[in-house]
């Protein structure tokens, strides 16, 4: 365990010192992403305008809180690509990781881990930007502060796992653009980063329960800037460890698979 | 060496690479009918809850779609591939190879890469556009046909020119991949016209980032919009950045040391 918490605390603090010095690459990769998230407030605001205030239980200001913390949420869910993966194996990068006495997986979660925090240092100025131009509406209770500072990590591990998972199919096969780009449609639409789940379908919500990607989107927005109870808020956390579990658990039983398939393709 | 033989040649030359893997064809017919249901239910979710967006029905927002789809098309198969070639040689310094050709530098650097099955979404846009225009009910007169066309040629002809000013800084800061995802990012705003953006934006998807060119105007052009005055405007804009891409891609030449320096 020492040597986990060891190995840990130095990667990120190698990951931090790297990315502080990025930080002119860090913003502009930021503020590219932002577009994002401006088109959808754009589009559900001019909605909400036009029904004269509010759509669906979202009031403009509401929309505006909901997208600006969808940037840093969204800055959270990024992880190492399941592109990196098909990188990784292809061109044979990851024998050299295998020689390590410690599963590879951990180099990434503490490595993105590290540079989380230089990416929250650079979005709050963001943040204070964009609450300026899109005045957003926030009613904060002090348990989704805690909440949603928790979930944000919580969100950072489901999709790491996930991310894994997908990039594992790799192992197998090499052409995976179609799948990798399936599975981001079918985020985009079932995780609250197109639109708040409130706003689709119902049978989507309901779908949307039984996966695991409405826990790394919605779930920690709408912590800090919905009205969850107490309850409803540790539940959601308690379903991101659920999810964390599940990753951790299917991450484990495909590895040993994977890892008898791999002959590294290139290198 | 006839500049359009040039290009053609390039053309052929990059068509016979991409046959070679047909099946990508398949997974690029996947990847657009991705890209077309998560537009439609972004589409159907909006009209969930309005029968029109500013201004915009469902049948001629489906058109902004298939415009933005058609022109993204465009883009990945000829505009990106050839500008992301350029930075990696100006960065590698291989870039001498294409100079020492004799043909007109920017022409070549403009045609060297094509990838084929990226038309894919062009293809799948003109089906959207067809499926949007019989909706509309429209009827295609020959002036419309014609406004449609010549906004979209003009639009292409501004995104390339966009996009070599930016490459074109890359002979000064190294670093300029980043620049070219907020360049993705902005295109992005295309799917939607540029009149629902508040002003600030706006002005920078027209002149800037001219998105609202190459994708709201030969939109407009479809849907009975287009006035003859903003065609002559996108016209002007149009010869603007030539003149403006071209000067800012010579001074940088200028400014290019060549390998292994």
């Amino acid at each position: 365990m020492r040597r986990y918490i060891d190995f840990y605390l130095a990667t990120m603090r190698i990951s931090i010192l790297e990315q502080i010095q990025y930080s002119v690459a860090n913003y502009f990769y930021m503020i590219g992403m932002i577009t994002e998230p401006v088109i959808y407030l754009v589009v559900w605001t001019t909605i909400a305008r036009q029904q004269g205030g509010t759509t669906g239980g979202y009031t403009v200001g509401a929309f505006a809180a909901y997208y600006i913390i969808w940037t840093l949420v969204r800055n959270m869910n990024i992880v190492f690509t399941p592109f990196g993966w098909e990188w990784r194996i292809r061109e044979g990068q990851l024998s050299m990781m295998l020689m390590r006495p410690i599963h590879p997986i951990h180099s990434d979660v503490a490595f993105f881990a590290g540079w989380k925090f230089v990416v929250i240092l650079l979005w709050l100025p963001l943040a204070a930007i964009l609450s300026w131009i899109f005045k957003p509406t926030f009613d904060i209770r002090w348990m989704e502060v805690i909440v949603f500072s928790l979930a944000i990590w919580g969100a950072y591990l489901i999709r790491t796992m996930l991310l894994s998972l997908l990039g594992m199919i790799t192992f197998w096969t090499t052409r995976v653009s179609a799948i990798f780009e399936l599975y981001f449609g079918l985020e985009l639409i079932l995780s609250g980063r197109l639109v708040p789940m409130t706003l689709m379908p119902v049978w989507i919500q309901n779908l949307s329960n039984y996966l695991p990607f409405k826990w790394t989107f919605f779930f920690p927005i709408e912590a800090l800037v919905g009205n969850l109870t107490d309850v409803q808020l540790w539940s959601g956390f308690g379903m991101q460890l659920l999810w964390i579990a599940t990753g951790i658990f299917l991450l484990n039983i495909i590895w040993n698979f994977a890892i008898k398939q791999y002959s590294a393709v290139g290198g | 060496m006839n500049p359009i033989k040039l290009a053609l040649t390039y053309l052929r030359i990059g068509v016979l690479n991409e046959m070679q893997y047909r099946i990508n064809f398949f997974i690029q017919l996947l990847q657009s009918f991705i890209s077309v249901a998560t537009g439609l239910i972004g589409l159907s979710l909006v009209f969930g809850q309005v029968k029109t967006l500013a201004g915009w029905s469902r049948p001629e927002l489906l058109a902004v779609m298939g415009v933005h789809l058609l022109m993204g098309g465009v883009i990945r198969s000829i505009i990106q591939p050839n500008m992301e070639r350029l930075m990696d040689d100006v960065r590698n310094g291989t870039l001498d190879f294409a100079l020492t050709k004799p043909a007109d530098a920017q022409i070549l650097v403009s045609v060297r890469e094509f990838r084929f099955w990226q038309l894919v979404d062009v293809i799948v846009g003109i089906v959207v556009i067809s499926i949007a225009f019989i909706q509309l009910n429209g009827t295609l007169g020959i002036l419309q046909i014609f406004g449609f066309l010549s906004a979209l040629i003009m639009g292409g002809i501004m995104l390339y020119s966009v996009w070599l000013m930016v490459t074109s800084i890359s002979f000064w800061v190294i670093r300029v991949q980043e620049i070219s995802n907020l360049f993705e990012g902005l295109y992005a705003a295309g799917r939607w016209p540029v009149g629902i953006y508040p002003s600030w934006l706006r002005t920078g998807l027209t002149f800037l980032v001219p998105v609202a060119f190459a994708v709201t105007i030969p939109a407009e052009a479809l849907t009975n919009r287009l006035t003859g005055t903003s065609l002559l405007i996108a016209l002007g804009m149009t010869l603007l950045f030539v003149v403006l891409s071209r000067g800012l891609w010579r001074l940088g030449l200028s400014n290019y040391s060549g390998a292994s320096s």
